[in-house]
């Protein structure tokens, strides 16, 4: 058993007077795509934000590659962050910068490659999410699948080792969201990248996951292959699946 | 952020405002150590620095320098009007000089400034925090402290006495338009008494509370707008308590300063 790259241990975390983690512990193998799905509300992407150093759990560990995240100082941080991508909801480009400067601004931070090298990189990962010819529009005048790919190509310009998708497939059109779908699969499975996805999107859930988490009341509660959650018999996630409203979880 | 502790003890005690006062103070103190940390790193943003320079300096002038020229004028206007009959108006010149160069000039075209750039950056950086781009900035291990703190104070501390120093020639310009064209005082006056008890280091005083004021200025839009949440509400809360924050803080730094360079530096 390989040393898992993502081991999240007894994450609690409370904001304002919500007590949102209580307890989480997951364990993510290098390679792994683990998807994580419950209601809106339940932390998903405040976990998600644990694993990136963006908060600090209360009480408990995340480690990334051995690494514990949040015993980590401000340069160290950073240093392990270009290791790492994140897709945002919202797509959280830059509005001040082109989307070709928002793709190419890891790069022009982190390393030290020509101008032309940058401009082919972008390129490069604009061409790999099906967006090309947009470099010099400004994101305000893309639309929201748009939005998205473009992020997920920014997510991707130094080839990170761990992919961190936050509601991959949100406000996207069906064709979209396969097509995002079938990308971070192919991510995955070809270059390796270890990741985590959060999203109430069970068709998304079942096509990019290895496995599948409910995270439910602040804990993990349920686990298993796509094949094992759509076979289970748990009332609670059986009505998440489906997305019925009658059943143990009480609407919000 | 770990707000539980503050959280919890506020919720028992009835102290509220003075917890928020005192944190607020000790998270401004701990950006303000980061801006330092930053500094060698952030100052190599040159086009960045540039461009701040630009939308806080230039972008400013024209307000700045309308505001001016009424100070001036309002000055000569209420001077004339308690000289009359007791001063002699050669001192005309003399008073509007040195009240605007040590005091009207830095202090108005800061509040002007606070209330513009204050409002702006904090409006900028609160926005891109409540869609998430602070967030990914910081994922993809960019300091969102070099990249958008730094250049903004480094320029806001830069301009503020450029302003200064363009608002202090036509705030007296102002004065000695409406000395010469409403008030029978003559040009070879008011220049006279301009001249009269000019001293250079009341100019730099002014200066140094400027450069003060820019950092005071930037530094409270860009920690407001960082702090920002809950979308756009949070964004026009944040907005409003940079400009609230920074004029507080300019008059009562205005008083300190004052009280240093006039009682102990130049005493």
């Amino acid at each position: 058993m390989p040393e898992a790259s993502i081991v999240i241990d007894q994450v609690s975390k409370r904001l304002g007077t919500k007590q949102v983690l209580r307890g989480v512990s997951l364990s993510i193998d290098p390679g792994e795509s683990l998807v994580i799905i419950g209601r809106s509300g339940t932390g998903k992407s405040v976990l998600l934000k644990h694993v990136v150093g963006l908060m600090q759990p209360d009480a408990g560990t995340v480690r990334v590659d051995g690494i514990d995240v949040p015993s980590l100082g401000t340069d160290e941080l950073l240093t392990l962050r270009k290791q790492m991508g994140m897709l945002f909801q919202g797509g959280a480009l830059f509005d001040s910068l082109t989307v070709g400067e928002n793709v190419g601004l890891p790069l022009r931070e982190h390393t030290d490659a020509q101008e032309s090298q940058v401009e082919m990189v972008v390129h490069e990962k604009l061409h790999l999410v099906g967006l090309e010819g947009v470099e010099h529009m400004r994101p305000s005048n893309l639309s929201g699948g748009m939005k998205k790919r473009a992020a997920l190509a920014r997510a991707l310009a130094l080839n990170p080792k761990i992919m961190l998708y936050d509601e991959p497939t949100t406000g996207l059109d069906p064709i979209t969201a396969d097509l995002i779908n079938r990308l971070i699969r192919r991510l995955q499975e070809r270059l390796g990248i270890t990741s985590i996805a959060v999203t109430h999107d069970m068709r998304s859930a079942y096509h990019i996951a290895d496995r599948i988490a409910m995270l439910h009341e602040g804990r993990i509660h349920a686990m298993g292959t796509p094949a094992e959650i759509q076979s289970t018999k748990d009332p609670a996630v059986r009505q998440f699946i489906e997305g019925s409203a009658e059943g143990p979880l009480l609407p919000t | 952020m770990n707000e539980t502790g503050v959280e919890r003890l506020a919720d028992r005690v009835p102290f509220r405002p003075i917890l928020n006062g005192l944190r607020d103070t000790g998270e401004v103190l701990l950006l303000i150590g980061d801006v330092f940390r930053e500094l060698p790193h952030g100052i190599r943003k040159l086009p960045l620095i540039v461009q701040q320079m630009v939308a806080i300096g230039i972008g400013s002038m024209p307000l700045t320098l309308i505001v001016a020229l009424f100070t001036g004028a309002v000055a000569a206007v209420q001077a004339s009007y308690q000289f009359r009959d007791y001063v002699p108006m050669i001192y005309l010149g003399t008073v509007i000089g040195k009240s605007v160069v040590i005091e009207l000039g830095p202090v108005l075209t800061a509040l002007v400034v606070g209330g513009r750039v204050g409002a702006s950056i904090a409006a900028e950086l609160g926005t891109m925090r409540v869609t998430e781009q602070v967030d990914a900035m910081e994922a993809m291990g960019i300091s969102p402290t070099r990249y958008l703190v730094v250049p903004r104070i480094v320029a806001a501390t830069l301009m503020l006495p450029v302003l200064t120093i363009f608002a202090d020639i036509v705030a007296i310009f102002g004065g000695y338009l409406v000395a010469v064209l409403t008030l029978d005082v003559s040009s070879h006056t008011f220049t006279s008494g301009l001249r009269l008890y000019f001293h250079l280091r009341d100019v730099f005083s002014g200066l140094i509370k400027s450069v003060f004021f820019g950092a005071i200025i930037s530094t409270m839009g860009c920690y407001y707008g960082l702090r920002s949440e809950g979308g756009a509400e949070g964004v026009g809360v944040a907005t409003t308590q940079a400009v609230v924050a920074s004029c507080l803080l300019i008059l009562i730094v205005d008083y300190l300063l004052a009280s240093f360079l006039f009682r102990v530096l130049f005493a």
